[in-house]
């Protein structure tokens, strides 16, 4: 099971420039949030921004990672 | 049948529900009985919103999930589709109700729809081992 700096720094490698904040919804630290700022999401739908960090995770979300709850926003506040 | 074939039935079944469905919602347990707190969630904003919507467990055989989410290339249950595209799963639903996009891309496609309306019909269960 990743610990949330693990989830935080390996969504910071993929995403360059990004800052992702990880937190443990429930303490049995397989049911994460992430909410993560990055320039990269501009332009995309929701659907794209998430998908960008499901993919850095792939099978392990439903996996080690049960649940993966994201907010994704950029710099400027738009989403 | 063998596991290709039941994947291929499965994956039939899927897309059938997806196109077939306007507010078509693929989940953990049903909505009288959710089985996740994020298909619960997902549900009970639906039902805020009092629309008519077709639900789907994913959890009678481990294949469904696999192929709904390769269908959708979306890793997580629950999964929202409405008009046959994905909208997304619990915080994106969560965050489109919040913001009353969710009750506009429900209305919106009412409107569209009204030159042939889509029956309301629940798709048939998966059937394993038939």
């Amino acid at each position: 099971m990743p610990s949330l700096d693990d989830v935080k720094e390996r969504i910071e490698q993929a995403l360059p420039g990004s800052q992702a904040t990880v937190t443990d919804l429930t303490g049995g630290g397989d049911h994460l949030r992430a909410e993560v700022v990055y320039q990269g999401f501009s332009g995309l739908s929701r659907i794209e921004q998430h998908k960008l960090i499901y993919d850095v995770f792939g099978d392990e979300i439903g996996g080690p990672i049960h649940a993966l709850s994201l907010k994704t926003t950029t710099p400027d506040g738009a989403q | 049948m063998n596991e290709q074939e039941l994947r291929q039935d499965i994956r039939e079944h899927l897309k059938q529900a997806i196109e077939g469905q306007r507010v078509m919602l693929f989940m953990k347990g049903t909505p009288d009985m959710p089985r996740c707190g994020f298909s619960a969630r997902t549900v009970a904003m639906l039902d805020e919103l009092g629309t008519d919507y077709a639900a789907m467990d994913i959890l009678p055989h481990p294949l469904i999930r696999q192929e709904l989410s390769e269908l959708s290339g979306w890793p997580t249950i629950p999964q929202l589709f409405i008009g046959g595209e994905l909208v997304g799963g619990c915080d994106i639903v969560t965050e489109m109700f919040e913001s009353g996009e969710l009750a506009q891309a429900l209305g919106v496609e009412d409107n569209a729809g009204a030159a042939a309306p889509v029956p309301e019909q629940q798709p048939r269960p998966i059937q394993i081992g038939e």
